[in-house]
């Protein structure tokens, strides 16, 4: 059984990895040592936590949770059912909400965050804001600022490492937490779909991975050529779902990408790289 | 649900996935290939014969080109993986021929709690008093230990300080010698000294001013190597040094020359004819002492030994850095005086014969326990065997120093293995790389896993216990 491997990268980052959790993390401010020693101190022992409720955690019906991970994830999608999802759609920005938490308490951070994969905790101090780059067609980059409540960045999609019932080349969200951005981005990628189009190709989920939470659900595999107004078909069926979410202030915005199109919604505070545009 | 006969558990981390032939466990790291969990990330292999930078050559490549690796490669610890607590055998187990013989190589990565870094410091200045405490982040990490030639030295790590103090202490400890293996800089802070950074290979940075040169050799020394080419051109030559401050007029070395008497007084404890201990107190000042100004160690001059209007006095220290020439005047008082062009060659011929200054430093583990056990079934054994020098022992592939007695303590330069060769556990513990080559029979005469041996092209083809793929890299220098 492999330990935490904990490990400094260049540009003062810490790098945590333990099995499937792969965490970037970068402060500024006083204390940085000691918020990065904090944030090592509480990885140790964070998967051995999941793991132990692994089950009730992959479990689409909602079941007694101990782990305050595990209870965070199952409140960031409780508010997307009787939809399908289980709190696994929330692990990734919940760990990263936890370990920035860890970071932040007692300390003296100006700034920090904290990247799991592509789900991202932020903490932000007054006139901070924290600029992150989105590698989709026109580079476009995303700000976030004190003075608006996102605090979390999440990104779902067909090229990621999970799985995604729906053909979008990925969806961003920002939203309160990571946690929730993370379900978010989820259900919204979900969306972005052309149910029963023969150009997609779908299979279920356990069949590509026998553990899966999303048991035989059909995912996309494979998609093939669309027109133009079928991506704008596939994109609005998506974005519908991400205004009736913004509308309940369960997100503050998203970005949804397929092939050529784009949508952007809500205050996502998008700005083109203008060296590129 | 029913379990298909073919699915596996991956053991590699607390999530236990169950994956299917073809599929990946949650992390994507790891994957059920034909029934059996193979790894990603590369491990790293070294040749002496690859040029410029490394190259990733997938293991388990259907499409396998002969020349894949050299034909000198040697495969290192490096991302090996480890099996700890070594209930199944090390992650890579490697049947070779070399020069003939039939070679076994037990390739792991080793956690050790039980390791530290002797760091040598190339300066005669003083650092601090010996058994002084070193700090790093405020926390006590080790203590200056008995200097060597030219150097100080510092002992750090340990598991004392890894695991037996406070958590903070611990931390600061893996931290420093991390950094200091993997060679980056540290900056250390005596108790009652200075404060240094250390960084292997690089000069030592010593309160604030990067160190040059090591010393020639001790005042007296320097003395004996110069005194020829100093006779004629100028009446004395005094070299400033903290450990023996030599005086040429009065040395044997000046002696058979026919050096003439000078009537010069040095003020410290003279040891034998032209040679003083203790001329001042160590420091940051000249040779190693804690003079800036060369005239306070000398006592007034006596005119009926030899002292005289215009004898010419040259100081210089053991590093040829600092250096003042002299003469006297009508009151037997030395006056500083432009140094004549004439003796600017052998002071430069001091400075020219000094090494570079530099950090070096040496890791020191002990690969006792249940690491053995990865590698034989009878684990004295191979402690037994290593001892013997039968089983030879790598780091990286550099060479070790194996401590005679008890245990496989060992050593090795950190400069001699490839870039961020080492890492840590949160324990707090340092991870090393290991591997152990000795002759097929002697591996398996001492318990060895016989059933886990793979031959070089084997495990090209399929990998070790974990990994799928591999780095291969120039064998020293130049890796960045």
């Amino acid at each position: 059984m492999n330990a935490p491997q904990v490990a400094m990268l260049s540009g003062n980052r810490l790098h945590l990895h333990h099995g499937p959790i792969d965490l970037i993390i970068w402060a500024e401010g006083t204390e940085v040592a000691r918020a990065y020693a904090q944030a090592v101190a509480r990885f140790e022992g964070l998967l051995a936590e999941l793991c132990s409720e692994l089950d009730a955690l992959r479990n689409p019906v909602p079941q007694p949770l101990q782990g305050p991970i595990a209870q965070r994830m199952a409140a960031a999608v409780a508010p997307f059912r009787p939809a399908f999802v289980t709190p696994m759609a929330a692990v990734a920005g919940a760990v990263a909400d936890t370990i920035l938490a860890a970071m932040c308490h007692g300390t003296g951070l100006a700034r920090a965050y904290v990247n799991n994969g592509g789900d991202i905790a932020v903490h932000l101090t007054p006139d901070q804001s924290l600029t992150t780059a989105i590698a989709a067609p026109g580079q476009a980059r995303l700000v976030l600022r004190h003075n608006l409540p996102a605090r979390g960045i999440a990104t779902s999609g067909r090229g990621g490492r999970s799985f995604s019932r729906g053909i979008a080349d990925a969806v961003t969200v920002v939203a309160r937490t990571a946690a929730m951005a993370d379900a978010a981005a989820t259900m919204i990628a979900n969306a972005v779909d052309l149910p029963g189009h023969p150009a997609i190709t779908r299979q279920p989920a356990r069949a590509l991975q026998a553990d899966s939470d999303l048991g035989d659900i059909l995912v996309t595999t494979a998609l093939g050529p669309l027109t133009q107004g079928e991506i704008a078909q596939a994109l609005s069926n998506g974005e519908a779902a991400a205004r009736a979410f913004a509308a309940t202030g369960l997100i503050a915005g998203a970005a949804l990408f397929l092939h050529s199109q784009c949508r952007t919604l809500g205050d996502l505070s998008l700005e083109k790289e203008h060296a590129l545009v | 649900m029913t379990q298909s006969p073919e699915k596996i558990r991956c053991d590699a981390c607390p999530v236990m996935c169950y994956i299917a032939p073809g599929q990946t466990g949650a992390c994507d790291r790891y994957a059920n290939e034909a029934g059996r969990i193979i790894r990603t990330d590369p491990v790293v292999l070294l040749s002496k014969t690859l040029q410029g930078g490394g190259r990733v050559v997938p293991f388990a490549n259907r499409n396998w080109e002969g020349d894949a690796f050299p034909a000198d490669t040697l495969i290192t610890g490096i991302g090996s993986g480890t099996t700890y607590p070594d209930y199944k055998p090390a992650p890579f187990i490697i049947a070779s021929v070399v020069d003939g013989a039939d070679m076994v190589t037990v390739v792991t990565e080793a956690i050790f709690s039980y390791c530290g870094v002797k760091v040598k410091i190339d300066t005669d200045r003083f650092l601090g008093p010996e058994g002084a405490t070193v700090r790093a982040e405020g926390e006590a990490i080790g203590h200056v230990t008995t200097a060597e030639y030219g150097s100080q030295m510092l002992s750090l790590g340990g598991v004392h300080h890894l695991t037996g103090g406070e958590k903070a202490e611990g931390r600061a400890t893996c931290a420093a010698l991390l950094a200091l293996c993997n060679r980056e800089a540290v900056e250390l802070t005596i108790d009652q000294g200075s404060t240094i950074v250390a960084q292997a290979g690089r000069a030592p940075i010593v309160d604030g001013r990067p160190e040059n040169r090591m010393r020639v050799g001790c005042g007296s020394a320097t003395i004996g190597m110069f005194a020829d080419q100093w006779h004629g051109l100028v009446d004395e030559v005094v070299v400033v040094d903290d450990h023996i401050t030599g005086v040429v007029s009065e040395h044997q070395a000046g002696k058979v020359l026919g050096w003439e008497d000078t009537g010069i007084k040095i003020l410290g404890r003279r040891s034998t004819p032209g040679r003083y201990f203790r001329v001042s107190e160590p420091g940051l000042g000249w040779g190693g002492t804690s003079i800036s100004d060369p005239l306070q160690i000398l006592g007034p001059w006596n005119p009926k030994k030899g002292a005289r209007a215009g004898l010419r006095l040259l100081m210089v220290s053991t590093t040829g850095e600092e250096f003042a020439y002299f003469e006297l005047g009508a009151a037997l008082v030395p006056q500083p005086k432009p140094i004549p062009e004439a003796l600017l060659p052998s002071v430069k011929l001091i400075d020219e014969n000094c090494e570079p200054s530099l950090c070096t430093v040496l890791f020191m583990g002990g690969a006792g326990g249940s690491l053995r056990s990865g590698v034989t079934q009878n684990p004295v054994r191979l402690t037994r065997s290593v001892q013997a020098r039968e089983t030879r022992l790598t780091s990286g592939g550099a060479e070790c120093y194996v401590w005679p007695g008890g245990g496989i303590t060992f050593m090795v330069d950190v400069t001699k293995l490839p870039d961020g060769a080492f890492g840590y556990v949160p324990t707090p513990a340092l991870v090393a790389p290991l591997e152990f080559t000795l002759p097929r029979a002697a591996y398996l005469a001492l318990g060895g896993h016989a059933g886990a041996i793979k031959t070089l092209a084997e495990m090209m083809r399929e990998g070790g216990e974990y990994p799928t793929g591999a780095r291969l890299q120039p064998q020293a220098g130049a890796l960045k």
